[in-house]
């Protein structure tokens, strides 16, 4: 049987689990059938996957007579989309194995239990689906599976109301996709992939189509100014699932836009790098920004997904950008930098969300300012979080580092563009990467240090117990990993070479065959990095110095209060906090990115009570472009409101003009 | 092979011994500038020493991470210092981190000590680490597009090859080097915590930055920590030293005694650069923490107009 047909047996098993979980979600066993089921099914597919990508087989093709009748639904497995199923199904294996532990201190498991494989099915039927047809309906039930994943915990303050956004930007974005497919299948209605393949549009109708996919599959993956829905609906969710829509659904959308614009759309316009290049800074920063203000600990990582789509939007535009003007191995570059970030960006996210699921269990509170001090009472916790933060601060030797140092060799070489508005924009997104990440690793140390370290600052934090060992041997796991894409680079780029090739016939030179282990993008003496040896390096004088130290200096060791210059304060309040740390970076970037209003109440001397703080952020984005569309969509539907009540005869009128109105225009088309 | 790896080493050595003397002689340099006679050249070396026979103390809410970080700082620093070509390029190792992958090196070694600086749960390090994550986030992207405009006129990040061009005789005089030279020299002085972002001899006021992060570190971590910030002096001074004056520096396969040669040069150099920071220190005051962003944030423009020129002009030439 061909790996298609396993993929689709998989998919069915889990839709099998979904209405299994349907029906036994209230059982004792109905929890460890369900992740236990999406655990060997994911990690199976998992297995498949990878097999796949690294033997470069082609999986196959297969039409199964579903869905319209005339077209069928056609299925089919490459290496770009093997390249995503690996990224899927690992992080639905781990966070199956999260939910293990996880799921059992859970309220309501009937509203999690039925829905959490049908998500999976769905992310892997996207992945898998050949034609238009298959593609969107699949979307959608990603979409609506998630949603109900989101309304979880519906009464909770918020919630709704992030649902409610989430399917507002979800139904947009498919309909910007709908459109996008409507233009690129032609008159003829050619929805199979292989057709739009072979079909040549003209350049107005694929520009208009990449337009349509830029913003249908950019509002999935969070891309400013689309992203308003993510930072309210991942934290929603049950953390596994805040994991998985985070670190995985998002690079579904990111796989919807490779495929539609470097592959379905046909020759690509060289002005189409401009505006994902330009969409790609924005988004980096203005996440990275919006992230650092928040004190809830999940929104923090959900805001920071949208500053890493914005990395990986950014390796994508330039890949556009070189694959127009035939540099094939430049464009080879960008693309493995975003893909390879968008494989490193699903491993530390979802151990950071594991990690604030872990701390949710521990204390109740995803609140910085009410935690501190878990590092104590969570040792094991804190240090494979503290792993995540370091790789997603893109700090060496770790991963995040090295698809960002890739991103910079790309952008390095874009002064060969023979177009002068990207010659001048790549070095200016260049200093926007480099601004993103270095606020990127001042955010993590801000969510590292408030939650982790200090005194706790409630009774919740000081009470808190160690996680459970299902949610430490999934973060184990992904902190390994972590380390070891980071350590052996080489055979991460090799592995997404054939993906690569796929959506721009062009790979990087194979890496694992370079002497040492090094990384060589262009040629070595260019730029080479050697992630095993910076890690050996550290660790070499890290312990010389320790045993240095150890051999001749005192050993003596003595425990007391802190000195705090001599004015230490017993009241944990004093110390710094979420707000507190951010201030003074809030004070640098606020006037850009945010109404900032702060407004300090001091009361007179002789009077008895209390100062007062208040900070208010708002979303600029949110209220430049939300809030009068808001407005627009709510004078509108008054005006409509009357069409409501109408008598038969005017109802008759006004089908009769709507009819006549589209017989002219289509009598009218040329 | 083992001549190269011993070269390498050397150089490992020698970051480490020139350290604290680079430190002592800017100290010396400011005290005979304001008429004081100032501490002996080899004071931080006793420091040093004298610290890391002490007795050290730890607070009570310090967690494991505390006692870690110092040796992570160390070690991070040190290994960006050794992969800085001093007295010659091509070392052994010096292929396996681009400029790049030295300035992350140094934000990594930055992101542990902020971690410190919260680790106990008081004000005065809550305060440091804000203000260094604020600083930091300003000063590293100034220092890629310096890296920008390097690569771009050199072609590679690679800091052997950077300088193997800068020697050769085809550079020349371009606006965009002095642009990157002056942003790195703020860059360098924002990193490193000296007069003007920030003063390295206070203590007890709230201008502070780099000493209210290591504030509650006494003894033996306090001795590490201070020699990586040492360190990070020199890892500085030469990478300046070495793109922008790299007259003496012995080139890769160069014989041992250009070797030998090439040290000389370079520790004279690393002197000459000591006095001159000693020199502007005094003659300059030190500012508010919030003219600092300004002051950084000029780097950054700098450092982005002079790779900008270079994008624009690679057509033009």
């Amino acid at each position: 049987m061909s790996a298609l047909g396993l993929f689709l047996i998989g998919v069915v098993a889990l839709l099998a689990l979904a209405i299994a979980g349907a029906l036994g979600a209230r059982e004792p066993f109905g929890r460890s059938l369900v992740y236990g089921g999406s655990l060997a099914v994911s990690t199976s597919m998992l297995t498949l996957a990878l097999v796949e990508l690294l033997g470069g087989a082609n999986g196959g093709a297969l039409v199964l007579p579903l869905g319209l009748p005339w077209i069928g639904a056609h299925f089919r497995v490459d290496a770009l989309s093997s390249f995503f199923l690996v990224i899927v199904n690992l992080g639905a294996a781990t966070a199956s194995l999260y939910g293990l532990g996880y799921g059992r201190t859970r309220r309501a498991p009937e509203r999690v239990l039925p829905f959490f494989p049908a998500f999976l099915a769905a992310m892997n039927l996207v992945l898998v689906a050949d034609d238009a047809y298959a593609f969107l309906l699949s979307w959608e039930f990603m979409s609506l599976a998630s949603w109900a994943l989101v309304m979880a915990h519906h009464r909770e303050d918020d919630n709704a109301r992030a649902g409610y956004v989430y399917l507002l930007m979800a139904s947009f974005g498919t309909l910007a996709l709908l459109l996008a497919f409507a233009l690129l299948a032609g008159a003829a209605g050619g929805y199979a992939f292989d057709a739009m393949r072979a079909a040549s549009p003209s350049a107005g109708v694929a520009g208009l189509a990449f337009m349509l996919a830029l913003i249908g599959a950019g509002s999935k993956a969070g891309i400013v100014p689309l992203h308003v829905w993510l930072p309210l609906a991942h934290p929603a969710a049950p953390s596994h699932v805040s994991a998985l829509m985070s670190g995985v659904m998002t690079k579904v959308a990111v796989y919807g836009f490779v495929r539609i614009v470097l592959e379905l759309a046909g020759p690509a316009a060289w002005w189409w790098s401009v505006p994902v290049l330009a969409v790609g800074a924005a988004t980096a920063l203005l996440g990275v920004i919006y992230a650092l203000m928040q004190h809830d600990l999940k929104r923090l990582l959900a805001y920071h997904t949208v500053e890493n789509i914005g990395i990986i939007y950014i390796g994508l535009g330039l890949a556009l950008g070189f694959k127009v003007f035939g540099m094939p191995a430049a464009a080879a570059l960008a693309l493995t930098a975003g893909l390879l970030h968008a494989f490193n960006h699903s491993l530390f996210k979802s151990l950071l969300f594991f990690g604030a699921g872990a701390v949710l269990s521990a204390t109740g509170e995803r609140d910085m300012d009410h935690l501190g001090g878990l590092i104590h009472n969570m040792p094991r916790t804190a240090f494979v979080f503290l792993v995540g933060c370091v790789a997603i601060s893109a700090l060496p030797p770790f991963n995040g580092f090295v698809s960002e140092w890739l991103t910079f060799q790309a952008i390095l070489l874009s002064p060969e563009f023979p177009s002068w508005v990207l010659k001048i924009l790549a070095p200016a997104v260049g200093a926007v990467l480099a601004l993103s990440a270095a606020l990127a690793a001042a955010c993590f140390c801000k969510a590292f240090g408030i939650t982790f370290l200090g005194r706790p600052r409630t009774d919740a934090a000081e009470r808190a117990r160690e996680a459970d060992r299902f949610a430490l041997a999934t973060m184990a796991i992904l902190a390994t990993l972590c380390l070891l894409a980071g350590v052996f680079p080489g055979q991460a780029i090799d592995a997404v070479s054939p993906a690569t090739q796929v959506a721009i016939g062009a790979h990087m030179p194979t890496q694992s065959s370079i002497a040492w282990l090094s990384i060589a993008p262009v040629a070595e003496s260019r730029s080479s990095y050697n992630g095993l040896l910076v890690f050996l390096f550290i660790v070499i004088s890290a312990s010389l110095a320790a045993s240095f130290i150890h051999r001749f200096a005192s050993a003596a060791l003595r425990r007391g209060p802190a000195w705090d210059c001599g004015f230490p304060d017993p009241s944990p309040a004093t110390q710094y906090s979420a707000e507190s740390f951010a201030q003074p970076i809030r004070r640098v970037f606020g006037a850009v990115a945010f109404v900032a209003r702060e407004r300090v109440d001091m009361p007179a001397p002789g009077e008895s009570r209390p100062a007062r703080f208040d900070l208010e952020l708002s979303d600029r984005i949110w209220d430049i472009v939300y809030q009068p569309l808001v407005g627009f969509v709510e004078r509108a539907s008054l005006r409509l409101n009357r069409l409501q009540f109408l008598t038969i005869r005017q109802y008759l009128g006004v089908v009769f003009g709507a009819l006549v109105t589209l017989l002219v225009v289509l009598a009218s088309w040329p | 092979m083992i001549v190269d790896l011993v070269f390498q080493l050397l150089q490992m050595t020698l970051v480490i011994a020139v350290a604290p003397l680079l430190t002592g002689l800017v100290r010396v340099t400011k005290a005979r500038l304001t008429r004081r006679r100032g501490p002996p050249l080899l004071q931080p070396y006793r420091d040093l020493v004298r610290l890391a026979r002490k007795e050290a103390v730890v607070a009570d809410a310090a967690s494991w991470l505390y006692r870690f970080v110092p040796y992570l700082v160390f070690a991070a620093t040190w290994v960006a210092a050794a992969l800085v070509p001093t007295f010659a390029t091509g070392l052994l190792f010096s292929w396996s981190a681009d400029l790049i992958a030295i300035i992350a090196l140094l934000g990594a070694a930055r992101f542990f000590l902020a971690l410190a600086g919260l680790d106990i749960g008081t004000s005065f390090g809550g305060l440091g680490s804000s203000r260094e994550a604020l600083f930091g986030a300003l000063a590293e992207p100034a220092m890629i597009v310096i890296v920008f405009t390097l690569a771009l006129v050199a072609g590679s990040t690679q800091l052997s090859t950077v300088v193997a061009h800068m020697v050769s005789s085809n550079v020349g005089l371009r606006v965009s080097l002095g642009m990157a030279l002056v942003a790195l020299i703020i860059v360098a002085l924002a990193e490193n915590g000296r007069i003007p972002v920030d003063n390295p001899a206070t203590h007890l006021e709230l201008t502070m930055v780099h000493e209210a992060m290591i504030l509650e570190y006494s003894g033996r971590h306090l001795a590490v920590i201070e020699l990586a910030a040492m360190l990070k002096l020199v890892l500085y001074v030469s990478l300046t030293i070495c793109v922008f004056a790299p007259w003496g520096i012995a080139i890769a396969d160069a014989s041992v005694a250009d070797r030998l040669l090439g040290a000389f040069a370079y520790v004279a150099k690393l002197m000459i650069g000591g006095v001159a920071l000693g020199a502007f220190e005094t003659s300059i005051a030190k500012m508010r923490v919030f003219r600092v962003p300004d002051f950084v944030g000029a780097a950054l423009m700098l450092g982005f107009l002079g790779a900008l020129l270079l994008f624009v002009s690679r057509t033009l030439k």
